[in-house]
């Protein structure tokens, strides 16, 4: 099978260096990966091309990179699976981390967030006489989560990083997750109290815009935006309510459980607080361009029709849920 | 053609244009829409955070009042699209689960049985309608527009919730249907990244810094306009874009367009009855350009 790899290049050797892209032909088998054919283009064509590869299971997690747009394995995409009618593939190192060469990136900054979340066990309390005991069930539950391979494809396509590199990120939110979950971390009830309210800060866990992308991303299910919100849960239920996150889910459920819909006037206010002046002068602006524009939502909140049977549903349901 | 019609809290709030619009093409198009009064807002994701079967339960009571009409479900809203989508999936995949909802709906008196359709303007327009028939309703194509998409994430994520393995056209259906109508495609990567909303109470920063970015990125390549299908980026790309320009240090001035907006500037109809004067970023120079009338 004949496929064009479209390839963005970067010698830092050179002076000045920029990004480039580059074209290679290449010949692979039928059911060939990506990464089988940018091997091929090192071997064959050009042995100055850098990647990093090395287990062509997708269990070392080495060869993350963009394949059209979308960050994911070399080795674990077919070829034949990802070329458009053209057989064209474009190959981009991933995104949010420095390029160090073509293809490769400097994960710093990926190990410098898993570090910060402190990725062990901190047991809190008298030591048991014997070992930790944790039940199957919570263990299975967590090697969803263990599952993940350190490959930093979620961190390239996050949608936060790429405008705030301070974000702790999928990879190291989920990690922490793996420990606030576990029984044997945190208070003798296995609550992680400690843990979740660092988490809470911002850079934190209520910084995730909830785009999707990195459960997208992840090519071995870990779904690290699932987990940031699991994370949420947590901390809510721990009492750590006092961030604008927390305030925003809770008025959120608060405004459509009375009325069936968004109060949009309500909501910010009520995330921000009414007292906190400077946040609502923030607003100020806003409002006043969405007023003359006639945006502004109008402050009569109308109900849905015949709210009093949906506000016993929606309650009935929210006791359900929480069980 | 008919449907059940589910506008979605925005469009009666802050977008209210968005529904404006939506009534008027769907009017002309022979798109009989009937109004849902009982139904309530999806959730939008934020109560699936704290509880999702609670905002599962909501998205199946609005499914069943929509069977009740033995209609299919039109939204206007990636959101509402996506998240009624996502929960769809979830109960037609597990019986004992909708079964357990099923328990909350009866205290309205309702029943959930699964066979709900939420379809969103976009995909019915294709789909549906057809390309082609919608076409024959054009009287002034968009040449000499040059137009981004930007979908929203719920339009694009997660896949399986949004149907793309039986319709893998849906994937591009919003650069078919900007090209479809005459104009010219700015397709950008950030077509299908966060517009940052879901963040602006929270980290209002970073949400600004998205709608810098993914406005100065069509600006930069010449765009005159952003459709967008979702009116949470609606409100955060227009909105918000006067701080972005700021916090970026530069001008930016790209008005963002509703899905029906365009359709219904390429149909003759006027800037005034399609609420193009409800944006804060100024849409005149588009209108214009594309020599619509003003109303």
């Amino acid at each position: 099978m004949d496929v064009t790899l479209n390839i963005r290049r970067f010698d830092p050797g050179v002076p000045q260096p920029e990004s480039y892209w580059q074209s290679f032909d290449v010949s692979i088998e039928d059911n060939g990966t990506v990464l089988d054919a940018l091997i091929k283009i090192r071997e064959d064509t050009d042995g100055t091309l850098s990647l990093r590869c090395s287990c062509r299971s997708s269990i070392c997690g080495s060869c993350a990179v963009r394949i059209n747009g979308h960050a994911g394995l070399a080795c674990k995409l077919q070829a034949s699976a990802v070329m458009g009618d053209d057989n064209v593939i474009t190959v981009e190192p991933a995104g949010v981390m420095p390029v160090v060469k073509d293809l490769v990136v400097d994960f710093e900054p990926f190990w410098e967030k898993i570090r910060a979340v402190k990725p062990y066990l901190q047991p809190q309390g008298l030591e048991p006489e014997s070992e930790y005991i944790a039940s199957n069930e919570s263990m299975l539950h967590l090697s969803s989560v263990t599952a993940c391979i350190m490959c930093g494809a979620c961190v390239s396509d996050c949608t936060v990083l790429e405008v705030d590199p301070t974000f702790l990120g999928p990879a190291a939110l989920a990690k922490a997750y793996r420990f606030t979950a576990d029984p044997r971390d945190g208070d003798t009830d296995g609550v992680s109290k400690e843990r979740l309210q660092d988490l809470t800060q911002a850079t934190g866990m209520w910084d995730c815009t909830r785009c999707t992308e990195c459960v997208t991303a992840c090519p071995k299910g870990v779904a690290p935006m699932d987990r940031i919100m699991a994370l949420r849960d947590q901390a809510i239920a721990a009492g750590l309510t006092n961030s604008n996150g927390a305030r925003h889910a809770e008025v959120f459920g608060e405004l459509v459980g009375h009325s069936g819909r968004l109060d949009e006037l309500k909501l910010p206010v009520k995330t921000v607080g009414m007292f906190n002046i400077p946040a609502m002068l923030g607003f100020l602006p806003v409002g006043i361009r969405a007023l003359i524009h006639g945006k502004m939502p109008s402050p009569i909140h109308k109900n849905i029709e015949g709210v009093e049977g949906f506000r016993r549903l929606y309650k009935k349901a929210e006791e359900a849920g929480e069980e | 053609m008919k449907y059940a019609y589910f506008p979605g809290c925005v469009s009666r709030g802050g977008c209210p244009e968005l529904n404006q619009a939506t009534k008027l093409i769907c009017q002309r198009l022979d798109i009989e829409l009937q109004e849902m009064p009982r139904a309530s807002c999806t959730g939008a994701g934020v109560l699936q955070e704290k509880n999702q079967f609670l905002g599962d339960t909501l998205n199946a009571r609005t499914f069943a009042l929509a069977e009740g009409l033995g209609l299919p479900i039109l939204t206007i809203c990636s959101t509402c699209q996506g998240v009624m989508g996502q929960a769809n999936r979830r109960m037609k995949n597990d019986p004992e689960y909708l079964a357990k909802i099923n328990v909350s709906l009866a205290e309205e008196g309702l029943e959930y049985k699964g066979t709900a359709q939420p379809k969103h303007l976009l995909w019915i327009l294709i789909e549906d309608y057809g390309l082609d028939k919608l076409l024959e309703q054009v009287t002034r194509p968009l040449n000499g527009a040059r137009l981004a998409p930007f979908y929203g994430c719920y339009l694009v994520r997660p896949p399986d919730a949004l149907d793309f393995e039986e319709n893998p056209s849906r994937q591009d259906s919003l650069e078919r249907l900007i090209e479809a109508l005459g104009a010219t495609l700015v397709d950008f990567a950030g077509k299908s990244r966060c517009c940052g909303f879901p963040i602006l109470t929270i980290n209002e920063k970073n949400s600004v810094a998205m709608v810098a970015k993914h406005t100065s990125e069509v600006k930069d390549l010449g765009a005159d306009a952003m459709v967008t299908p979702c009116p949470l980026c609606h409100l955060n790309l227009d909105g918000y874009q006067p701080k972005a320009a700021k916090q970026a240090r530069r001008p930016i001035d790209m008005p963002i367009i509703h899905l029906p907006q365009l359709v219904g500037m390429a149909m003759g109809i006027s800037a005034r009855d399609l609420g193009l004067q409800r944006h804060i970023i100024n849409t005149k120079p588009l209108i214009t350009k594309l020599g619509v009338a003003a109303g």
